[in-house]
């Protein structure tokens, strides 16, 4: 965490907002599901919340964004009602994928936020193809494209990397560095082992290292990033260093990391961290933060309660939109 | 009217949708400055110029994903694979993306894309390169697979892929490039869903599709040598499937074979003939028949591979099991 922040009292508050409200989704996210009101696969944010705000808080609303199943944190940020999201994760027909996605699934096309991705990379190349189409267009738009350390060793990362800076594609490359691919530690999956970023030169493609736990960091690495990419100079590829505080998923047992790391991490989460240094900089008092967590916690009750009453789909659905007729 | 070929027919039909439609583009590997591995794309490089049709790396994945992601962006994109047995390395982007994204986004979005692909065995090609995966695409909901066995389907049948809003699977047979037919020069389209009678009688009917439609034409042709008349029926597309043209002449003809170039075991003519076998029961005089490859890796020795490919005379051995013909 640097030592001053250069954001207005709006923007830390702003900010810091929406990193709370993500990190209360998600913990309660992981109750709905032990109540079994969520079912499926659930991949939670916790931990990451920086990277997804940071980044998304100097993002325009005709940047495309599109990301893996870990997509409840870019989701929110990118400007998906908390009632959408939650419908969705309980199947509802208010979801904002009708109930039939899922949370790995999560769209809302107006709003330019292209989906959850549950096909490891799968979303690399697709990332291509809507830089492709801006490009086409003649338009200044960029794409971000959210993928973690797992994607990484997969072919479409390779393929998506030479074929953006290739056709100089307005793609932000969005590594979130967790550690973990699933299980298995950065190290024992990657025979190049750590500096990932490292990797985008083979492609001729500028990258960057950052703290994925600084939401400031992230949000001036992102701006930094736009500013080439709307250029038409090609893609730009990020690693923020980030952490999982939660399992892979809702059935992770963690038998591949002692607890102590995982506590040993905590000291990096970017809540407390972002807080503690806007309070000591004097951009927002501890009184305005217990207002925003009240805040946060009415929106996520209200969440569960919108999801609660949604009807399901009806079973016409089950049909619908398979092809246009 | 004029005698053209296949690979004309097709041709025409890209230079139409590139001409109407400033979205469309080619994309594919040597489809430009090669002018197209099998020269289907000949002098379109220097016509459209190197945006409109984009010389690829060798990479179907970012390649098919990419032309999704357009799509998905409200372009046209037409991504040619050079044979279906590379598309192998791009079903991921087709099955879990292409077909999925309009579901799972309740319609939000949809991928009209085009994929031009060549399909069978016949030329040597040894296993690796002669197989025909179309029936594995058409059991996949939310794709159509369009596959002509003569130009004027060709064309009529790319211009109907064209208006289509869902992700096409278009295979082309190799060995049927230079078949010639006859094309009006008047517009016409032929719509998906409807298969063609390319040959009436009364006694059998003979359903295929691409280049085994001449091999029931052969076999229609023996059988006319015994007094018997054969109808044929061309499928035409696998995915919409129109039962009903070959529900109506099992009808009459009260006996079935199916033809198809892949392999007999889990073909996609199996699901066609239980279909016949469900949807006309009672007016069959014996079990509806199926041919396919023999269950072999195409050979290249060119007497063995002759040998898995169906023929006439498997056709008209079936006939004689089953019916005593």
């Amino acid at each position: 965490m640097k030592v001053a922040i250069n954001l207005d009292k709006a923007q830390v508050a702003e900010m810091y907002r929406q990193m709370a409200l993500i990190r209360l989704f998600e913990e309660q996210c992981a109750r709905q599901y032990q109540q079994g009101k969520i079912r499926g696969f659930l991949h939670l944010y916790i931990g990451q919340e920086a990277v997804a705000v940071g980044a998304m808080s100097v993002t325009r609303k005709d940047d495309y964004v599109i990301t893996s199943y870990r997509d409840h944190g870019h989701a929110i940020a990118k400007g998906i009602h908390p009632n959408a999201v939650m419908a969705e994760l309980f199947g509802k027909v208010t979801g904002c994928s009708g109930g039939k996605g899922g949370s790995m699934h999560l769209f809302d096309i107006e709003k330019r936020f292209m989906g959850g991705h549950a096909i490891v990379a799968g979303q690399m190349p697709l990332a291509c193809g809507l830089g492709l189409a801006i490009k086409r267009k003649k338009e200044d738009s960029a794409v971000l494209c959210f993928f973690g350390d797992g994607a990484v060793n997969e072919g479409y990362f390779h393929e998506s990397l030479n074929l953006a800076s290739l056709w100089k594609l307005p793609v932000i490359f969005f590594l979130e560095n967790n550690m973990y691919g699933m299980g298995t530690l950065v190290s024992r999956a990657r025979a190049a082992g750590k500096d990932i970023y490292l990797a985008a030169d083979a492609y001729n493609i500028p990258a960057a290292q950052i703290d994925g736990m600084d939401v400031a960091a992230v949000r001036e690495a992102t701006a930094e990033a736009l500013k080439r990419v709307r250029t038409g100079d090609g893609p730009v590829f990020i690693e923020a260093m980030t952490y999982r505080f939660r399992g892979h998923s809702m059935s992770d047992a963690s038998y591949y990391r002692e607890s102590s790391e995982v506590e040993r991490e905590q000291v990096r989460d970017p809540i407390p961290a972002f807080k503690k240094l806007a309070v000591t900089e004097g951009l927002i008092s501890e009184k305005e933060l217990a207002q925003i967590d009240k805040e946060v916690e009415a929106a996520v009750t209200e969440s569960i309660k919108f999801a609660n009453e949604s009807p399901n789909p009806p079973m016409e659905a089950l049909f619908e939109h398979i092809i246009a007729s | 009217m004029a005698e053209i070929i296949m690979r004309e027919a097709i041709a025409r039909g890209l230079r139409e949708a590139l001409d109407k439609d400033e979205r469309a583009f080619i994309m594919g590997e040597d489809v430009g400055a090669y002018q197209g591995a099998y020269a289907v794309t000949k002098g379109f490089f220097e016509k459209y110029g190197p945006e409109r049709v984009r010389d690829t790396p060798i990479a179907e994945g970012v390649m098919v994903g990419a032309g999704v992601g357009a799509a998905m962006a409200g372009q046209r994109p037409i991504v040619e694979i050079m044979t279906i047995n590379f598309l192998l390395l791009g079903i991921d982007q087709v099955v879990n993306h292409a077909a999925k994204l309009r579901y799972m986004s309740n319609g939000q979005l949809e991928v009209p894309l085009i994929i031009r692909t060549v399909t069978g065995g016949g030329a040597q090609l040894a296993a690796t390169h002669s197989q025909s995966f179309e029936g594995w695409f058409a059991s996949v909901p939310g794709i159509k697979v369009a596959i002509p066995s003569d130009p004027y389907d060709a064309l009529g049948l790319f211009r109907s892929a064209l208006d289509e809003r869902d992700p096409v699977i278009f295979a082309e047979h190799a060995l049927l490039y230079g078949f010639k037919g006859e094309v009006p020069d008047a517009p016409y389209k032929v719509p998906f869903g409807q298969a063609a009678v390319k040959r009436e009688g009364k006694d059998i009917t003979l359903v295929a599709y691409g280049r085994m439609v001449h091999v029931a034409q052969n076999a229609a042709k023996l059988f006319a040598e015994m007094g018997k008349q054969a109808e044929v029926i061309d499928v035409r597309t696998l995915r919409p499937l129109d039962l009903d043209t070959i529900v109506k002449s099992v009808k009459k003809t009260n006996r079935c074979i199916v033809v198809e170039e892949v392999w007999e075991t889990g073909g996609f003519g199996s699901w066609i003939a239980q279909s016949v076998q469900e949807a006309a029961f009672d007016d069959l005089d014996g079990p509806v028949g199926h041919v396919g490859g023999l269950d072999v890796p195409a050979p290249y020795n060119g007497v063995l591979e002759a040998a898995a490919i169906p023929d006439a005379k498997r056709v008209l051995q079936k006939a004689k099991e089953l019916f005593g013909m």
